[in-house]
């Protein structure tokens, strides 16, 4: 078994709101020195055998259809182990 | 024979009841579509509700893109079946590829919840022949991710071809170039973030009014459906 890890982000592009109100919240609870923080979502993804190449390839193409929306996120597929 | 306008129930949906109550209102006959039969069951139009179909979970729309009933519609809207999207319904037309852009979450983070101005930019669709270009209408908005969001390319694009079916008059939750509604380029699919289907009585609609300024995207695709060559988005 292997476990295969996609992280999905908003573009660059895209405002966030949401990391938004978290950099505001930081400096009020003492985190100081903090320029941005951007929030995204983090999928781990449990396979029957190994994440070979073709694997992988499936992972991605999921990550294309449904994971991601690529119009407004981009996303990262890494083998985790 | 009156026309017969589908709405689709997804778990999670909400206006589906405000939907069908709108059709019938207009003289048609309310279908009601349920997300796991493909079925389409021989209806001329469709509306996707709003609410928050299989929970809004992963992305909102991106569950129900995929559900049996969207299949149908997806291949239908694309051989012209006149499509409007509210809400959910418009984020699942976003999902699906029928429309470009996406809906994200709103400047500020709020769920909005109120009555909003906006100004007809195109007539050229199946929903929106009933209204007159510049038109400034009262209809509720109510969500946590209806800010339109899309590449300038593509944004120039909406605009060159006059696919930019409605605009905020104050912009609400941060949509690019103050954006409501979109249509796709044949004019029969629009996808809209505020609820004309809670703007059609007096009773229930905007107060002060008017009430019933979202009447006529129903009263447009009964036009339409009769005179399909008039549109031309």
């Amino acid at each position: 078994m292997a476990r295969v890890v996609v992280d999905v982000m908003l573009k660059p592009e895209i405002l966030d709101p949401q990391g938004q109100a978290v950099n505001r919240a930081l400096p009020r609870l003492g985190f100081d020195g903090i320029v941005d923080v951007r929030q995204g979502k983090r999928f781990e993804v449990e396979l029957e055998g190994p994440a070979d190449e073709a694997a992988l390839a499936r992972v991605r193409e999921m990550a294309e259809k449904l994971l991601a929306n690529t119009v407004i996120e981009e996303f990262r597929v890494r083998v985790e182990g | 024979m009156p026309a017969r306008i589908g709405v689709v129930t997804f778990p999670g949906t909400q206006d589906d009841t405000d939907a069908l109550r709108a059709a019938r209102l207009v003289g048609a006959e309310p279908v009601a579509l349920w997300h796991r039969d493909p079925s389409l069951h021989d209806v001329d139009a469709v509306v996707l509700p709003g609410g928050f179909s299989y929970g809004d979970y992963l992305r909102c729309g991106a569950i129900a893109r995929f559900s049996p009933v969207m299949e149908s519609i997806i291949s239908a809207a694309r051989e012209g079946l006149p499509v409007l999207g509210i809400c959910n319904g418009f984020q699942i037309l976003c999902e699906s590829h029928l429309l470009p852009g996406a809906l994200i979450r709103n400047a500020g983070t709020l769920f909005i919840n109120r009555d909003v101005r906006l100004r007809v930019e195109s007539t050229g669709t199946a929903w929106t022949s009933d209204y007159a270009v510049g038109q400034e209408i009262l209809i509720p908005i109510k969500n946590g991710e209806g800010k339109f969001a899309a590449d300038e390319k593509t944004l120039d694009e909406l605009e060159a071809e006059g696919r930019v079916i409605a605009r905020y008059v104050e912009n609400p939750n941060g949509s690019a170039r103050d954006i409501a509604g979109i249509a796709n380029a044949a004019g029969n699919v629009v996808g809209l973030m505020p609820h004309p289907e809670h703007a059609i009585e007096e009773l229930t609609g905007p107060y002060p009014g008017p009430a019933t300024d979202g009447l006529p995207f129903f009263t447009s695709v009964l036009q339409h459906l009769l005179n399909p060559e008039l549109v031309d988005a």
